[in-house]
Order: C-alpha cells, then sequence, then structure tokens
C-alpha cells in the first residue's frame, strides 16, 4: 500500500505568477516524459522484475516519481492560480484555461492529454531496464530545457533538484540492470519431472 | 518560524533517507551506508513527533504522536504556497 506524508519531497513555494511558465512545466506533469508516465511505467514493471535488487528500485523510484508529481503540480498551481482573467491571453495561458481553467491537468506543453503510450511496460526485465535508463535521460533533458525558460530562483530550485534526482534513477537502473544481466548469465540447473506413461 | 525550521530539517533528513534507501537498494552490503541510513531515520522520525505534537499530523492514518482532535484537514496543503519554507533562507 502507500502512505500518503503531508509534506514536499523538496519545497515548492512561489511568489511571482507566470501561467505561460505553468504551461510549459504541465509537460513534466503529463507529458511524454513526465513524472506521471515515470511513475506508471515503474510500478508497472516491477512486476516482471526478476532480482530482489531490480524489485526494490523499481518500486522505490516509481514510489518518489509521485512525490516529483506532485511538486509539479504544486509548481503549475502556484504559477497559475490567481491570474487576473484580463491578463490570460497575453500571457499565452489562453488555450490552456478554455480546457482546464486554473486546475492541474495531466498534458504535455502541447496540450496532448497523458497517455500510458508514453512508456512499456514489456514483461522482459532487460528490455524494461533499458528503457529506463533513456526514460532518465529524457527526463533530465526536458528539465534542462526547461530552465532555460525561466530565470525566477523559485522554480528554478526545485527544477534543479528534479534534475539531479534523473541522474540519480539514471544511475541505480544502470547498477539494477548490472544485477539482472549477471543473474541471466548465471548458470543454473532445471529439472522437469516427466509425467509417467499410463 | 519555528515551524520553518523544524520542517526544513526534516525535509533535509527525509531526503538523506530516500536516496540512502535506493542507494542501499543495490549496495545492500555497504556498512557505512546503513550506519547513515540508521542514524538519519532515528533523527527524522524524533523531528517527525515534535512536528506532529506541535503542527498536527503529517499522515492522515499512523501517528507519530497522540491524536486529541482530528486536524489532519487543517490548511495549509503542502502543494499550497503557505505550507512551504523559502529554500534559500531570505525572504
Amino acid at each position: 500500500m502507500w502512505i500518503y506524508e503531508k509534506k514536499q519531497e523538496f519545497p515548492v513555494k512561489i511568489k511571482q505568477q507566470n501561467p505561460a511558465l505553468a504551461k510549459l512545466i504541465i509537460t513534466q506533469y503529463g507529458g511524454p516524459d513526465g513524472e506521471l508516465g515515470a511513475s506508471l511505467r515503474y510500478l508497472s514493471q516491477r512486476y516482471a522484475a526478476v532480482t530482489p535488487q531490480s524489485k526494490a528500485i523499481l518500486n522505490d523510484i516509481g514510489t518518489e516519481e509521485l512525490a516529483h508529481l506532485e511538486m509539479i503540480g504544486s509548481i503549475c498551481h502556484q504559477l497559475s492560480k490567481d491570474i487576473d482573467p484580463a491578463e490570460i491571453k497575453a500571457a499565452g495561458f489562453d488555450s490552456y484555461y478554455v480546457d482546464h481553467g486554473t486546475g492541474v491537468y495531466p498534458a504535455s506543453a502541447a496540450g496532448v492529454p497523458f497517455t500510458a503510450a508514453y512508456f512499456q511496460s514489456k514483461g522482459d526485465p532487460l528490455t524494461d531496464l533499458y528503457e529506463n535508463l533513456a526514460a532518465e535521460q529524457k527526463a533530465r533533458s526536458t528539465y534542462e530545457y526547461l530552465m532555460r525558460m525561466t530565470d525566477d530562483p523559485d522554480v528554478l530550485e526545485p527544477l534543479r533538484f528534479l534534475r539531479e534526482r534523473e541522474i540519480v534513477h539514471f544511475q541505480r537502473f544502470g547498477e539494477a540492470l548490472e544485477g539482472v544481466r549477471e543473474y541471466l548469465d548465471s548458470k543454473r540447473q532445471f529439472t522437469v519431472k516427466m509425467p509417467k506413461n499410463e | 518560524m519555528d515551524r520553518d525550521r523544524i520542517l526544513k530539517r526534516l525535509t533535509v533528513l527525509d531526503f538523506l533517507a530516500v536516496d540512502l534507501a535506493l542507494y542501499l537498494d543495490s549496495h545492500p552490503d555497504c556498512k557505512e551506508g546503513i550506519k547513515k541510513y540508521n542514524e538519519v531515520v532515528s533523527e527524522a522520525d524524533g523531528l517527525r513527533e515534535q512536528y506532529e505534537n506541535l503542527f498536527g499530523p503529517l499522515f492522515s492514518y499512523r501517528s507519530y504522536s497522540k491524536r486529541d482532535e482530528f486536524n489532519w484537514t487543517d490548511d495549509p496543503w503542502p502543494w499550497e504556497n503557505d505550507f512551504n519554507f523559502v529554500v534559500g533562507g531570505e525572504e
């Protein structure tokens, strides 16, 4: 099961409204390399994991991604919640606003709604871990692109934190992959009981 | 503010715990890591009790403190500006 703890993994406290920036950062909520896809990817893949360590890594990173989803949702919420209705158009927030108001909705920066087609759960422990290495790199790139879109330190600090977590997760998935490869290469003996002829 | 100070320390410790736990997933025999993990978690749990006694529950169905009233629903919530402390320290 899961336990919700009433606090953030890393604080989000934004003073300056910026709905146009929220419309970009929402992509890490429900976009192709976002935190929702990351969490569902790892938490779904864990059932096919074969080593105790890779099970733990998928489970624990999948869980941490939910805390990151909360951070991104909080950033988007705080950047857009008090927007002056007269400024919605000028802020470039109109296309998001007509569909979702100032609510937080899982979509990409281009407005494409979240889809599970953003990730795989292939039932092959090696294939899944290779996908995850790529996923962490794609998310890191996205955070770097997003960090170029603002100079607001209140937004940059949590984005920098999230970017660094992608690097740590990449490292852990690499170690998981190493362990799974070793396990699959190890010599094992199988005994098959033959049915008796009647 | 006392709440900011305690919450900040708890956030730091919990982050260390998350990162150490993940490290231990792939390095389960690292004695130094286990020692550090135990230190961090024990200090964090002490702080959790302090935080809950002063500012209300951190969990809806698990408790580090005695609960006299049901104040789980109290504002603010973590996604709101008012809940969080300033990272840099100055404001």
